[in-house]
């Protein structure tokens, strides 16, 4: 992917992410998020990593952010209705972003600058991955998929407390 | 260089212009399949100069002179971005979809192998699922930016559909995948041309039948028709989520459901009855009892003679769905939401255990 290329994206990136931060209308920040997510997608194509790019889609665009939508309709939320932020929410929330965009720099600059390259296919091609991802890495891959048990059990007790 | 992108080009153009194209033929078939289904004469009531061609001239010249020369409504309180856009987020998806479908298997020309597929990915079956899972944003914005209750009610009845049944269906997906171990469609259409047993085409129907039901019931879903269009319902929320919109945008939604039907039947198509392939026919010629006979003009007629069955498979599949529309009665809500998790979701997994058991057990089938 050429220089110009991957600033262009980037730029648009932040620009959606900002959207998402914001804009009035919950729907508008859901949207913005969907672009963002399809730029970022956009990225694992520049370093020809398909699988990801795919992935990416399906999960979020496709899944995650189409039932944020759907909770936002069901509940009907009006664009003056949302809750608003204090003056100490934005200052906290400013300095924690802050601290993280701070740490993700320093420990980007320690790679190597460069235009941004295509992975080794080898690496990215479907059938490795997923044979790493079943052999050296089953036990995280599994862990994670009880993270989202305990989740979705978590929200069904939350969710029938309240009747 | 220039020749590589004018190819690359020309494929995209032909793909596009097809997907486009077969909507008007697929609107020809719904109002004739309908009349003959009721029982009735249809679609006769436009000619030029006396001549209908069979309703012809009404389907694919008077509807969309119509669609395009009505008044553009947009409803007070409606988002004015969104409630353009949303037609458009629809229609794009189930276009591009079409990239990674191969039509046919390769043609030379001046030495030159063209591969017949419009992009050649080697995780195709995901970028299929990745588009179908996008095109839900035309139906939930539709239903969102139109600021009325029918719409609104329809498109989340169609985001809570369309989510459900994309399991089931890249379930049945896996399946196939797992049968032929590849993600690539061209590559799957190639195996499908081997035989089993000397005479049986390898066609993945026969190693995924379950699948097959599954994918052809999620497929109907998914294009959200009778008996599956609870989101658009007419008994009861007009017209569901595009209850708002007239004249060409209206002509967008009608297109999208169109060729979610021929990218189903495509689809269906290539996964399951063999693609391009016709039985016996190989790159070098026909194959029959052993003997091998080369057609004149080979490298033009067995390309052709390939598109062309893949075409008439396409139709038949598009010809099969407008059957089911007017046949079936509709679902219940909770019928269809009852079908799709209690019934095709088990159903896939355990379509999904057995094939996994049986690759363990015995090796690839295919």
């Amino acid at each position: 992917m050429s220089p110009v290329v991957f600033a262009l994206l980037a730029a648009l990136t932040v620009a959606f992410a900002l959207v998402v931060v914001v804009h009035r209308s919950p729907i508008y920040s859901a949207l913005g998020l969907v672009c963002m997510m399809g730029l970022l997608s956009l990225f694992f194509v520049g370093l020809d990593a398909h699988v990801l790019a795919a992935l990416q889609l399906i999960v979020y665009a496709g899944a995650i952010i189409v039932l944020v939508l759907f909770v936002i309709m069901l509940l009907n939320l009006e664009a003056d209705r949302r809750a608003t932020a204090g003056a100490r929410a934005v200052a906290v929330g400013s300095l924690g972003g802050g601290l993280l965009a701070a740490v993700l720099v320093a420990a980007a600059s320690r790679f190597a600058g460069g235009p941004m390259t295509a992975l080794d296919p080898a690496f990215v091609d479907p059938t490795t991955l997923a044979a790493r991802l079943f052999t050296t890495h089953l036990l995280p891959f599994e862990l994670t998929s009880v993270l989202l048990l305990v989740a979705i059990v978590g929200a069904v007790v939350l969710g029938k407390r309240g009747q | 260089m220039a020749v590589d992108v004018a190819i690359a080009a020309a494929k995209a153009l032909i793909v596009i212009l097809l997907a486009v194209h077969v909507v008007g033929l697929g609107v020809f078939f719904e109002r004739k399949v309908s009349a003959v289904v009721q029982d009735r004469i249809g679609a006769n009531r436009a000619s030029i100069f006396g001549f209908a061609g069979l309703g012809l001239i009404n389907t694919l010249v008077a509807d969309p002179i119509k669609f395009l020369l009505k008044e553009d409504v947009r409803p007070t309180g409606a988002d004015r971005f969104l409630h353009t856009l949303a037609p458009i987020l629809g229609l794009v998806p189930v276009i591009v979809a079409f990239a990674v479908v191969p039509f046919g298997d390769v043609i030379e020309i001046g030495g030159r192998v063209i591969e017949l597929q419009a992009s050649q990915l080697n995780v195709g079956v995901l970028f299929i699922l990745a588009m179908a899972s996008l095109g839900v944003y035309g139906v939930v914005l539709g239903g969102w930016a139109s600021n009325s209750r029918w719409s609104l009610l329809g498109g989340i009845r169609g985001s809570a559909q369309m989510i459900s049944y994309e399991i089931a269906m890249s379930l049945a997906l896996i399946g196939v995948v797992l049968t032929y171990g590849t993600l690539d469609l061209q590559v799957m259409v190639r195996a499908q041309g081997e035989v089993l047993w000397g005479w049986l085409p390898s066609w993945g129907v026969l190693h995924q039948p379950i699948g097959f039901v599954i994918f052809l019931i999620a497929g109907v879903a998914e294009s959200k028709r009778i008996p599956f269009d609870l989101p658009e319902s007419e008994s009861e929320l007009v017209s569901g989520y595009f209850t708002e919109y007239s004249g060409a945008k209206h002509l967008l939604f009608m297109m999208t459901d169109f060729v979610e039907v021929v990218l189903v039947a495509a689809l269906v198509t290539t996964v399951f009855f063999g693609g391009w392939q016709i039985p016996g026919l190989a790159r070098d010629g026909l194959h029959i009892f052993g003997h091998l006979w080369v057609p004149p003009a080979a490298w033009l007629v067995i390309p052709l003679a390939q598109v062309g069955a893949f075409t008439a498979k396409v139709i038949f599949f598009t010809w099969f769905q407008i059957m089911i529309r007017w046949t079936l009665p509709r679902f219940r809500y909770d019928q269809l939401m009852r079908l799709g998790w209690q019934g095709l979701l088990p159903l896939g997994l355990f379509n999904l255990f057995v094939t996994a058991a049986a690759i363990l057990l015995w090796g690839a089938t295919a």
